[in-house]
């Protein structure tokens, strides 16, 4: 836990800088503190003009906040990428065949490699996607894989994001504001373009074009509405990729097609990037007080009419339960040794298990299986006795609600303070594209940091920040 | 484009011009309240009836002052059209239309909002109200700068001017029916109470003194200020000159969807009326009876737009 023994990913622990932060660490030393803190302000007018926010529930005051953004790239070497996207990759293909055989033949079920209640269990398994067929055969277009690192070449994966994994327009608005305030750092550095993710989306997406479609595949983003924490982020991606964004009021079933409705009448729409949880997305086939979605859209897909992305049901690889099988999966898919870890993991369902999570509470971080946002977790070393003892109660409580993992020991990154800088734990989420011609990886990724120091917590809705994430080019 | 997303243009620089109207209403009633202190009360009055926020301020208010309806019009939640309150309902629109928007728009209101935000925090004080009252107006002018600058001549820009135009006309007939028995003919007995400061009054509501003393002189009769503002063409806050421009807008819709819709028929009618009237011709109608008249065609041609594109449903 110690910063001294934490893996910084700028420097050596005798003081040199690592490779990759050599041009930066030149650049940095020659520039006033004064002229940085000035540009940091920019930073933030930039931010709050172009309205890059995000809305927190239940909090009127605050209504639309800014997750504060920090001038210090996170720089990642050619070949650590390389290695990393690969592990990605690998991952990413198998959460992919692990959606189709759960909704198919269930093989890893009757290999015994998975038990069948991690799915009867599993609230996002949805029984209405069993034997459908995606268009394309992708369930899970755009994932976002959630990595920590501890080490030279150790990174963790902490979470899949296989449902709708948000913050691509912070990597997309992070590295636009740094090529306006620091031009000069791009000349002395080869940075690769995140730029391109947006037209790439959208032909990850037309690619995989229902049967139902013909000539050019029309792409739409259906977001729940201007109230949702991320409709910045919604906005931002249709209007990158040139596409509508719809509410589920503006669509409606026209002959056996999901349309929108325009200036000129019902259009069908080809493939539906969608930003609205499963339950809302068909109050027909799902949660019928939804308002959100549209009715009928199921039936619609199932009959080969559109694309949904991601597809119904995706959730259950994001389960925090069904990631304590990760390593499993992959290499039951795959054939081939997981490239990325699993953080270690304890069920808490499991009663060996249980009481080893109960002695050691004030070590391990216990997490909700189905919590997300960095709500609903117990962070052992840094709670307080009351907090250890109340969660102890809802633990016991309803074990099976429950995971636990130790405390890793994360890398930091430099951020700017005051007077220069100061490590700060990080996490990155590089966003990748599925579609039937491949994954794609975009370098970089979001790189959320916790501002306060010593802390763990890098999740925007508890106070972290982000910065640009910089893959360098091979030298 | 969808058809909330028209809706949503529309109503974003509808809100914006109401803004502003609310603006140059508030800039004159202070300006008679104070030259004029013992008129002042009436013409507070006369602005909040303009405004449309009459009812709803005595409601909530017992004494008409210039403390009250000032804050009333520039910053009340209540009244739904206060200037804060449009400028929320513009932003919430442009927000909801973000992507039909170019990034300068969509900053500029982003920006405006910002900035009102700020100056609208406290109450204004006589002091600071005429920065406040320029601040308004800049910014909504910025805004349709970086309209006319940035976006396409393609429907998205359509449904913002109409927006912009069915607002102005709406804006410029009240005005002119909250003032008519001013405007009425000496004949009618009734214009012998009037002097110079009624006048000005109705003129520095469009900021039109200077563009009026341009066209008629120095001589001020109430033919000529009806005139002015109902049909004079080259007058930007005239009804004739919002319908010219209203007819054209519909006219690119019409030619981009290769559809004649029900709007345009209504838009020729309300055109062909303005072309055909005389000045006489309207006193002798009754000028209350023409601007209700066209008020509610007005309401009627923007309800029909809605249903014709498909706004709702």
């Amino acid at each position: 836990m110690s910063d001294a023994t934490n893996f910084d990913e700028m420097r050596f622990p005798d003081g040199r800088v690592r490779e990759a932060y050599e041009a930066f660490e030149r650049w940095f030393s020659a520039e006033s503190a004064g002229d940085l803190r000035a540009k940091a302000r920019e930073a933030e007018a930039v931010f709050r003009l172009t309205g890059i926010t995000f809305n927190v529930y239940g909090d009127a005051e605050a209504g639309e906040r800014l997750i504060p953004f920090d001038i210090v790239p996170r720089i990642i070497a050619a070949r650590e990428w390389k290695r990393l996207s690969k592990g990605i990759e690998q991952r990413v293909r198998a959460l992919n065949a692990f959606l189709h055989d759960i909704h198919h033949r269930q093989e890893i079920i009757r290999a015994g490699r998975l038990p069948y209640e991690m799915l009867a269990r599993n609230d996002a398994y949805l029984p209405q996607m069993i034997g459908v067929e995606p268009p394309g055969g992708v369930y899970t277009h755009i994932v976002g894989i959630d990595l920590v690192r501890t080490g030279p070449d150790q990174f963790y994966v902490l979470e899949d994001n296989a449902r709708t994994p948000s913050g691509v327009s912070y990597m997309l608005e992070n590295r636009e504001t740094m090529l306006n305030m620091f031009p000069e750092l791009f000349q002395q550095n080869r940075v690769q373009r995140v730029s391109q993710y947006p037209q790439r989306l959208h032909s990850s997406l037309a690619a995989c074009a229902p049967p139902a479609c013909s000539g050019e595949p029309t792409v739409a983003v259906l977001t729940p509405g201007i109230h949702n924490s991320a409709y910045y982020e919604h906005s931002f991606l249709a209007d990158e990729m040139g596409v509508e964004l719809v509410e589920g009021h503006d669509l409606r079933v026209v002959d056996g097609r999901v349309a929108m409705r325009t200036t000129r009448g019902y259009q069908p729409i080809d493939v539906l990037y969608r930003r609205v949880d499963d339950d809302f997305l068909d109050p027909l086939n799902f949660n019928p007080d939804s308002m959100l979605g549209v009715p009928g859209i199921f039936d619609v897909y199932r009959a080969g009419g559109i694309t949904i992305a991601n597809a119904p049901g995706t959730g259950v690889a994001d389960d925090k339960a069904i990631y304590s099988y990760m390593p499993e999966i992959v290499e039951f898919y795959t054939g081939e040794k997981p490239m990325l870890e699993n953080v270690p993991t304890w069920r808490c369902s499991d009663p060996d298990s249980l009481g080893h999570v109960l002695d050691n509470l004030e070590e391990l971080v216990v997490k909700e299986v189905h919590g997300s946002g960095g709500y609903g977790m117990l962070i052992g070393p840094t709670a307080s006795k009351k907090d250890i003892r109340e969660f102890r109660k809802k633990l016991e409580a309803r074990p099976g609600n429950y995971i636990a993992q130790p405390t890793l020991a994360l890398s930091t990154v430099p951020i700017f303070v005051k007077n220069g800088l100061a490590p700060r734990h990080v996490d990155l989420r590089p966003f990748v594209l599925v579609s039937p011609d491949g994954v794609e990886i975009t370098p970089g990724g979001l790189t959320r940091v916790a501002l306060k120091k010593g802390s763990l917590v890098v999740n925007s809705s508890q106070g972290g920040g982000t910065k640009d994430t910089w893959v360098l080019e091979d030298e | 484009m969808l058809g909330k997303t028209a809706g949503g243009l529309l109503w974003m620089f509808r809100y914006l011009e109401r803004s502003e109207n609310i603006a140059r209403l508030v800039e004159t009633g202070q300006r008679i309240a104070l030259t004029r202190p013992d008129r002042a009360e009436n013409e507070w009055l006369s602005v909040l009836e303009t405004a449309g926020a009459r009812q709803g301020f005595e409601a909530e208010h017992d004494e008409v002052s210039a403390e009250a309806v000032t804050d009333w019009l520039l910053r009340a939640e209540g009244n739904s059209s206060s200037v804060m309150n449009c400028i929320e309902m513009a932003r919430m629109n442009a927000r909801m239309v973000r992507t039909a928007l170019t990034r300068e728009v969509w900053e500029a209101v982003n920006e405006c909002w910002m900035t009102l935000r700020d100056e609208l925090a406290r109450k204004v004080t006589t002091k600071r109200l005429p920065h406040v009252l320029g601040v308004v107006r800049q910014r909504s002018a910025f805004v349709r700068g970086t309209l006319h600058g940035t976006m396409l001549r393609n429907e998205i820009y359509d449904f913002a001017r109409l927006g912009t135009f069915l607002e102005r006309a709406d804006a410029t007939a009240r005005l002119l029916d909250v003032k008519y028995y001013v405007l009425l003919p000496t004949s009618a007995g009734i214009g012998s109470r009037l002097d110079n400061a009624q006048w000005e009054t109705i003129l520095r509501s469009v900021s039109a003194e200077g563009a009026f003393r341009m066209v008629h002189g120095r001589t001020r009769g109430p033919g000529d200020i009806a005139r002015f503002l109902i049909l004079d063409g080259r007058m930007p806050r005239s009804l004739a000159f919002c319908y010219n421009k209203i007819g054209g807008n519909l006219e690119y819709l019409q030619r981009d969807h290769g559809v004649r819709m029900p709007c345009h028929d209504l838009s020729d009618d309300i055109c062909r009326k303005l072309e055909r009237a005389t000045i006489e011709s309207i006193f002798e109608e009754g000028l209350h009876e023409f601007l209700q008249d066209f008020l509610t065609l007005n309401s009627g041609l923007a309800a029909q737009i809605e249903r014709d594109y498909r706004f709702v449903e």
